[in-house]
């Protein structure tokens, strides 16, 4: 492992995009922050730009207003990124499945590397997620001796 | 002066209604305002033609994850209206119990980010610590920290144990405590006072016109809640007063919203010792043709629906209203005149747009000029330093 | 102001427009209107009775389509609700949001949801659906149809 994936996993930044959820896990991720939970002891941190960021955190049923603009938003993400879809409905919709407004699910728009279950998912379920992203990583790096 | 243009959205965590907000500034001072809504639209009132009676409480509750309780409770009480049943006595009091836990959560959750947005993110993590105590008392009632699924026609799904009353009554009074020392560090605070005292001012006249509701509206000096006005659940067997304030400005809805947690805690722990016996549901077969409002009052203000049905076992109309719905375009009155650096405190003072704010843009008309959602809490956090360093603090 | 003046006073004043009143319980009534007396009629409520607007309801019949305005009158504790309806050919009301700024949103999602265009009001846009979305399909019709055909409607399981 290089010195750049070492650093990288050592402290992830997180952005947190809302697209069309119902704001549960939205607080369930700022919950993380607060004194309780405190992901931050894990080298995380919420940042508010996307040029800062190394994992985008996406919430919500992708509604059409959004799509565009998580792709844009993705396109922006300075490699190496990672994205996490939270809560049931990143990951398939859940109970707006059948909305006229949600066409789709998160992994059809973009590339998702974890998804989180849960309605919403719990702040130990989110930190969990992310700490197995981290050692996958880190598996795959000691196994392929790849980067991305 | 040149007129500069700021988009505000449509991104913002945390937040039940995303929008896009289109400020226009002429230097410091903001002379006009939009709105865009539909970042969130899901398509629910269309979503629960779908559904049947028992299926659409727990899509209402997705609804709002904060108010993941006043939907349903709406939604229970129009359906009940069709059928003209009320719920058993002891249905009432655990509707309210789990009502006003999440109002109380609510609140903190809307304390801590109006003062991070000020400049002092203590209070931000100060009222959220307090926050998790009060979701330990709903996991103990309900099974989650969230969505609690406590409801349904006629009643409620899931029953208070009596051995865990002691322990919650217990861990209630454990918080009050926090709460009120939280409570002078705010109402205390010269500085707090500077920045929000005179701020995004809702005049009364105009809390009429714009029709708001909840802390918005009680705020401005209107007596306004459903829980007084329309009494449900057990709201008129217990005693509590109703907070009116005459101001309207943002210092005034904070005062509102800490004055109404010491009330929610009084009427929680009235409801769980006064706790009576009893069935906690009666039976519904089925719903007759016909239709039903039902409303109650939220953390935000009052939460309507209309419900129809047409005889089936699926509704046939279901109009969802949420308070923020009527109190977001009261922006238009509190924003414009104001100044840049308080328009955060401004947008985030009637709760449903605490986050816009982290999206913001400043952009000039040419483009040159470019801030983002940071700069502006940035500049609404110098702007409360500057004042403490005035007053030698 | 009590629940039985209320009803008195929009009796007396309204006895010609008021096609039926159904009194549905003590705290919910509603009236049928024609729609030309809908501004009169909710202007006296917001104005003179001192209620509030609560919102606006469309619903979607099979021959006609419905608005229903709901208003509560705080102090006596009830809910009114005032019924137009309208022919499907000729979706067409008086907007009530000269009357109160309460009414601009909600004319304009019915606007937009169901196709039902308010005369006079002053920005009658889209508030809720994308701009992408194609005109003249309106989401809450009991009529509507999936458009897109890139639409995913299973979990892909």
């Amino acid at each position: 492992m290089g010195i750049f994936e070492k650093a990288f996993l050592k402290s992830l930044w997180v952005f947190h995009l809302a697209t069309g959820s119902c704001n549960n896990c939205d607080i369930e991720i700022l919950d993380c922050l607060t004194p309780r939970h405190d992901i931050e002891r894990f080298g995380m941190l919420l940042t508010g730009s996307i040029k800062h960021a190394d994992v985008l955190m996406v919430t919500g049923a992708v509604n059409r207003q959004c799509i565009p603009r998580i792709k844009r938003v993705y396109e922006q993400m300075p490699k190496p990124r990672l994205v996490v879809a939270i809560g049931e409905c990143a990951l398939s919709r859940g109970v707006f499945m059948q909305s006229y407004n949600c066409p789709m699910p998160l992994d059809h728009v973009i590339p998702v590397d974890v998804y989180i279950p849960g309605c919403p998912p719990r702040p130990e379920a989110i930190m969990a997620g992310l700490l197995k992203l981290i050692e996958r990583r880190k598996t795959n790096h000691a196994r392929d001796g790849r980067d991305a | 002066m040149a007129k500069t243009i700021i988009p505000i959205g449509p991104y913002h965590p945390l937040q039940e209604e995303p929008e896009f907000f289109i400020l226009t500034v002429e230097g410091e001072t903001v002379v006009d305002i939009d709105l865009r809504i539909g970042y969130n639209h899901r398509g629910i009132e269309k979503l629960c033609e779908g559904q049947t009676y028992d299926q659409v409480t727990f899509v209402v509750e997705r609804v709002c994850g904060i108010c993941s309780t006043s939907h349903p409770f709406a939604y229970t009480q129009a359906v009940e209206d069709i059928l003209s049943i009320e719920a058993p006595p002891r249905a009432q009091y655990i509707r309210t119990i789990i009502a006003e836990g999440e109002r109380l959560h609510s609140h903190l959750l809307w304390l801590g980010l109006a003062g991070h947005f000020l400049g002092y993110n203590t209070i931000f993590m100060w009222a959220w610590k307090l926050r998790e105590e009060i979701l330990d008392v709903m996991e103990i009632l309900s099974g989650n920290r969230n969505n609690y699924a406590m409801f349904k026609v006629g009643g409620v799904l899931r029953d208070i144990k009596k051995e865990d009353i002691p322990s919650v009554l217990k861990k209630i009074d454990s918080i009050v405590p926090t709460l009120e020392k939280l409570r002078s560090a705010v109402m205390d605070d010269p500085v707090l006072h500077a920045r929000t005292k005179g701020i995004g001012v809702l005049s009364r006249e105009a809390a009429i016109d714009y029709c708001a509701v909840g802390p918005t509206a009680r705020a401005s000096g209107i007596a306004r809640d459903v829980r007084k006005n329309s009494p449900y659940g057990a709201y008129d067997q217990v005693d509590w007063n109703m907070i009116v304030t005459e101001n309207g400005d943002v210092f005034d809805k904070v005062l509102v919203r800490i004055s109404e947690m010491f009330e929610s805690i009084k009427i929680l722990k009235a409801c769980l010792t006064r706790l009576p016996g009893g069935e906690i549901d009666c039976l519904v077969k089925e719903i007759p043709p016909g239709e039903g409002i039902g409303h109650i009052e939220a953390p935000r203000g009052e939460c309507f629906h209309y419900v129809r049905s047409d005889g089936t076992n699926r509704p046939a109309r279901h109009k969802i209203r949420a308070p923020t719905f009527m109190n977001l375009p009261t922006f238009r009155e509190t924003v414009i005149g104001g100044k840049i650096p308080d328009a955060a405190i401004t947008l985030a003072a009637i709760d449903p747009c605490y986050c816009c704010t982290e999206r913001m843009a400043v952009r000039n008309l040419k483009g040159r000029k470019l801030y983002t959602g940071e700069d502006l809490i940035r500049l609404s956090q110098e702007k409360t330093d500057q004042i403490k360093a005035e007053m030698g603090r | 102001m009590t629940r039985d003046e209320i009803l008195q006073q929009l009796g007396d004043r309204f006895s010609r427009d008021i096609t039926s009143v159904y009194e549905k319980s003590a705290k919910r009534v509603y009236f049928e209107i024609p729609a030309a007396a809908l501004v009169p009629m909710a202007q006296f409520i917001f104005k003179d009775l001192r209620a509030r607007f609560n919102i606006a309801s469309a619903v979607d019949g099979r021959e006609q389509m419905e608005i229903l305005y709901h208003f509560t009158a705080e102090e006596a504790d009830l809910v009114l609700s005032l019924r137009i309806t309208l022919p499907k050919e000729k979706l067409e009301v008086d907007s009530l949001t000269p009357v109160f700024t309460a009414a601009h949103w909600i004319e304009r999602e019915i606007h937009e949801l169901f196709g039902i265009h308010f005369k006079g009001h002053p920005k009658l846009e889209r508030l809720l659906l994308p701009e992408d979305w194609p005109e003249g399909v309106h989401p809450l019709r009991k009529d509507y149809k999936e458009w897109d055909p890139g639409a995913i409607r299973d979990r892909g399981v």
